[in-house]
């Protein structure tokens, strides 16, 4: 952080990124039950679907790529609200507004820092939903990487609704109805891998398209946020 | 700006609160005759004197709704978020005030849009719904007049809340390439477009002509509501300008 305060504006880019996403990660893994939580969360949503709609292993088998993209995608909209709103309470993102660095590559960094606590871990995890609802091992490497790329579209487009909503008291219930409609591409693509992986079909071009969006998210996002933020802290 | 000629005086004014509500005025009663006119005259040779399909009979009048109001729910939004730009880059209050009452106009068109699809879908496809890309990204469309106007209605401060609107309706402008492409790039059950003013119709041209006709009054229809809910934004936004209060005082 020390280095963020300073007023020379010769830190690199390279430089400044590394700085915010060390602390960043720092200040998530000094809370460790925000870091778990969309873990647990994650895990339960998955338990429900076996309870409440059948626990056939045909059928799961059948649901468990929806089911896993879904759950994953309402674990990252439940932690999204955590990218700037500590920031912002205690005035930190004004501090970083005010500050001669791009804006812009402080947001990707956080955004980068938010997927690294949230979607990494998601990815990781996801084998294990995979056993428990049935999910053939063979489709099991095309719903990691599939998850691993379209968390990160995830994270990218709801920071510009966590910004957005950052300057009300209750954004909670908002930044879904923002950002959920920007996530059903990247859920039609990332389930569809998996189902694609499930019936051996090819998955380079799901891939492709889901590698495509992280493409354009990575170019584009970072302006909206960085707007978003601007707005919500100056407005 | 009086040096500039290629573009007329009143287009500047337009971006002045007072001089938008005199002019909206006076063009308010042209559009909305326009308007009425255009609807009876489409309705009227859309329903009893357009020939019927040779296939669905006479169930493909709906299009006669479908289609204008598909094509407006997307101008609308398009509309939205250009009035957004504009709001975000130049300041200019009556785009933030445009785009303001574009989001419930569109929202109620593509509603009915949707309807009329399903009213549509069920003699001719058998149901109400499919999850289709064109349907899909016409819902996706909806959500995303509802979340603008859910965004407007949850901050106090208008400003900030124009251009908290503005970056989120341009971030879903990537939707409207999607549903215009999406007959294309997908293998759907929705029919690819049949109008385009560009080539030459998929369809005979006394069923085309009707058609045009309502999409001309529909976008009429939709000015004459912009410019009531604009003129009501403008006055409610400037109550506490001078010539608001002239204004009232003298009626």
């Amino acid at each position: 952080m020390a280095e963020l305060c300073t007023n020379s504006a010769e830190i690199s880019l390279g430089k400044l990124f590394s700085a915010v996403l060390r602390r960043d990660l720092l200040l998530s893994f000094r809370r460790k039950s925000d870091l778990v939580n969309p873990l647990i969360f994650f895990v339960m949503v998955a338990t429900l679907f076996p309870l409440g709609v059948s626990p056939e292993p045909n059928f799961l088998a059948d649901v468990a790529p929806g089911v896993v993209w879904v759950a994953a995608l309402l674990a990252t909209l439940l932690s999204l609200d955590g990218i700037f709103r500590s920031d912002y309470e205690d005035g930190t993102l004004e501090q970083v507004i005010l500050s001669p660095q791009p804006l812009m590559v402080v947001c990707l960094a956080k955004v980068m820092a938010h997927w690294m606590t949230t979607g990494l871990p998601l990815a990781l995890m996801s084998p294990l939903l995979g056993v428990m609802l049935f999910l053939p091992v063979s489709a099991m490497f095309g719903m990691v990487v599939s998850l691993l790329i379209g968390t990160l579209v995830l994270s990218l487009i709801g920071a510009i609704g966590a910004g957005l909503t950052v300057g009300l008291k209750r954004g909670g219930v908002l930044i879904s109805l923002l950002v959920l409609p920007l996530y059903i591409p990247v859920l039609i693509f990332g389930s569809g891998a998996v189902q694609a992986a499930v019936a051996g079909l090819p998955l380079e071009g799901y891939f492709a398209l889901l590698g495509a969006m992280l493409a354009l998210g990575m170019v584009l996002a970072p302006f909206a946020i960085s707007a978003s933020v601007r707005i919500s802290v100056s407005g | 700006m009086a040096g500039s000629s290629w573009l007329p005086r009143w287009f500047y004014q337009l971006a002045s609160p007072r001089w938008c509500y005199d002019i909206t005025g006076k063009l308010l009663p042209s559009f909305f005759i326009a308007a009425i006119l255009l609807l009876i005259v489409g309705v009227v040779w859309a329903l009893a004197f357009a020939p019927p399909d040779y296939q669905q009979g006479n169930s493909f009048r709906i299009m006669y709704l479908h289609v204008p109001s598909a094509i407006l729910a997307q101008s609308c939004y398009m509309l939205m978020a250009i009035a957004g730009v504009v709001g975000l880059i130049w300041k200019i209050k009556v785009a933030d005030m445009v785009a303001y009452a574009c989001a419930p106009i569109g929202a109620s068109i593509a509603v009915m849009a949707l309807a009329t699809g399903a009213i549509w879908g069920k003699p001719t496809w058998g149901s109400w719904w499919v999850w289709d890309a064109r349907l899909t990204s016409m819902l996706i469309l909806l959500f995303l007049y509802m979340g603008v106007m859910a965004l407007y209605a949850a901050m106090d401060n208008e400003s900030m809340a124009a251009k908290a609107a503005s970056v989120l309706s341009l971030v879903g402008l990537v939707n409207i390439p999607i549903i215009k492409y999406s007959v294309e790039w997908w293998n759907t059950l929705h029919q690819p477009a049949t109008f385009t003013l560009t080539e030459k119709p998929a369809m005979p041209i006394e069923m085309w002509l009707p058609l045009l006709v309502m999409v001309v009054g529909f976008y009429c229809f939709f000015s004459v509501s912009l410019m009531l809910r604009l003129r009501n934004e403008i006055i409610r936004r400037e109550r506490r300008s001078g010539w608001v209060r002239e204004l009232v005082a003298s009626k």
